[in-house]
């Protein structure tokens, strides 16, 4: 579904993604983790060429991304991604943030669009919600409506950018459960996420990044339990128990 | 001097002074004012859009010759544009009425700088709302169109005002090229009646000062009608 091969990125000087190899198969839920500044976004982002890679062999979908030929907007339409921040679209209704794409791209009649827009509405539980403004919700719940934008489409692919990161701790549980609903569902998925949680009920496999390296790739029983890299235990030491941290 | 403030010029010549000598002859006056500032107005806000459009185009043949032609008009007087498209517009297309030359000249002023509004517009809006945009597989010119002008265009309401209220002022230049816009027929009354210079051009400022005022209410009416900010 997804496979990079020896794929490299630089801003700049900076080597964000160093030899990048990776397989995600059809139905599969990674999990990407790692400290901040890793690569593990620009990893993430670069699955829908929201960042191009410099080297190397990315195929998603069966399109080959570092092709020229490849039209990336069908490509994108084929992938849902949802961000850390959010962005819905602060001038249009609920609604009509998750029928945008559909109507503008797949061409599907508003009225059709609108009924799939409610049946994801009811999926995430923000039926209600249908004509409010984003800034009206909470931050739990534009997630959630991003979620359903991301899913208007019908991906075949979806992709999390931290999607709880930016949340109050109380709203983080309602996101997930759309994730892991979601991740039941079949859908391929891949997630940069901090929810430790998460990542043990869902993935099927963990990757651990740093210094845009893949340092550790397991399952999560196994990521957990017993890691294998330095870096790898000493991250999960300071995210499972931070007040402890060696700090030099 | 009888009276300190002689109204009689004023009213004598009112009609005079509203529309010049319509429905017998062209329009002037004020009526003349609006009518290139209402036509200049709604001409540069396109070309302002267009302009700022071209200006960040990732294509360079593009973009380049778009940034000068905006330099080279930001850095000319009002008064030389307006002389140029006199001498030049006749030379190149024949014929062209004076109004309409005034009206290029405003146009092409005003639409340089509305065209640099336009563009902070744009860059004001955070850029996930086009990565947001293009993630669902909407190419760069529709999440332009449907996602970032419209509220890019939000934000820009303010300095378009601005624009538009310079322009509403810089049509009085129009009266070096003969047109009897409201300057113009001010000066002409003043040249025939001699004694009331300061009864004239209090009165004439007055007059600019409500065209200008009732369009920046109109414009704060209009912000005030786009809902989704009340949202905030």
């Amino acid at each position: 579904m997804i496979t990079f091969k020896g794929v490299h990125k630089w801003f700049k000087n900076l080597h964000v993604l160093n030899d990048i190899n990776l397989h995600v198969t059809p139905g599969e839920v990674l999990v990407v983790c790692g400290p901040s500044g890793s690569g593990k976004s620009t990893l993430i982002r670069t699955i829908n060429q929201l960042e191009p890679i410099n080297e190397g062999t990315l195929i998603v979908d069966g399109m080959d991304l570092s092709d020229k030929k490849t039209d990336i907007n069908k490509l994108r339409a084929e992938v849902g991604f949802v961000f850390q921040q959010f962005n819905l679209y602060p001038h249009l209704s609920v609604i009509n943030n998750i029928t945008l794409a559909p109507i503008k791209i797949r061409k599907t009649p508003k009225a059709e669009a609108e009924e799939q827009a409610m049946a994801l509405l009811e999926r995430v539980g923000l039926a209600e919600k249908r004509d409010a403004y984003p800034l009206q919700l909470s931050g739990g719940q534009q997630q959630r409506v991003a979620i359903a934008r991301g899913l208007a489409m019908q991906p075949r692919i979806m992709l999390f950018d931290e999607p709880t990161s930016a949340l109050d701790p109380e709203m983080i549980g309602e996101v997930l459960a759309v994730m892991k609903d979601l991740a039941r569902s079949g859908m391929t998925m891949v997630v940069v996420t901090h929810e430790m949680g998460f990542a043990r009920e869902v993935a099927h496999r963990v990757v651990f990044m740093d210094y845009g390296v893949i340092l550790e790739e397991a399952p999560p029983n196994e990521f957990f339990g017993n890691p294998q890299h330095e870096r790898a235990q000493q991250f999960l030491r300071q995210l499972l128990t931070p007040m402890q941290c060696e700090c030099p | 001097m009888e009276q300190f403030f002689n109204i009689s010029v004023i009213s004598d010549n009112f009609t005079y002074f509203m529309i010049g000598r319509f429905p017998h002859g062209p329009l002037g006056g004020v009526g003349l004012t609006l009518y290139l500032a209402v036509i200049s107005c709604i001409l540069s806000f396109f070309g302002g859009l267009i302009l700022g459009l071209l200006s960040i185009s990732r294509m360079s043949i593009i973009r380049y010759p778009a940034l000068a032609f905006i330099n080279l008009i930001r850095g000319m007087p009002l008064l030389m544009v307006i002389f140029w498209m006199y001498f030049l517009m006749p030379a190149l297309f024949g014929k062209v009425a004076e109004n309409n030359t005034v009206i290029m000249a405003l146009t092409l002023f005003t639409s340089a700088y509305m065209s640099r509004i336009v563009v902070a517009g744009i860059d004001g809006i955070p850029k996930g709302q086009t990565e947001a945009a293009i993630s669902t597989g909407l190419t760069h010119w529709q999440a332009m169109r449907y996602i970032v002008l419209p509220q890019g265009l939000r934000n820009m309401i303010p300095s378009f005002v601005n624009q538009f209220v310079s322009l509403i002022k810089d049509t009085s230049l129009a009266f070096i090229v003969g047109v009897s816009e409201l300057t113009h027929v001010a000066t002409q009354i003043n040249n025939r009646t001699m004694a009331f210079p300061t009864e004239i051009f209090v009165f004439i400022a007055v007059v600019y000062f409500i065209l200008c005022y009732a369009f920046t209410s109109l414009s704060r009416w209009l912000e005030g009608r786009l809902a989704w900010r009340k949202a905030i």
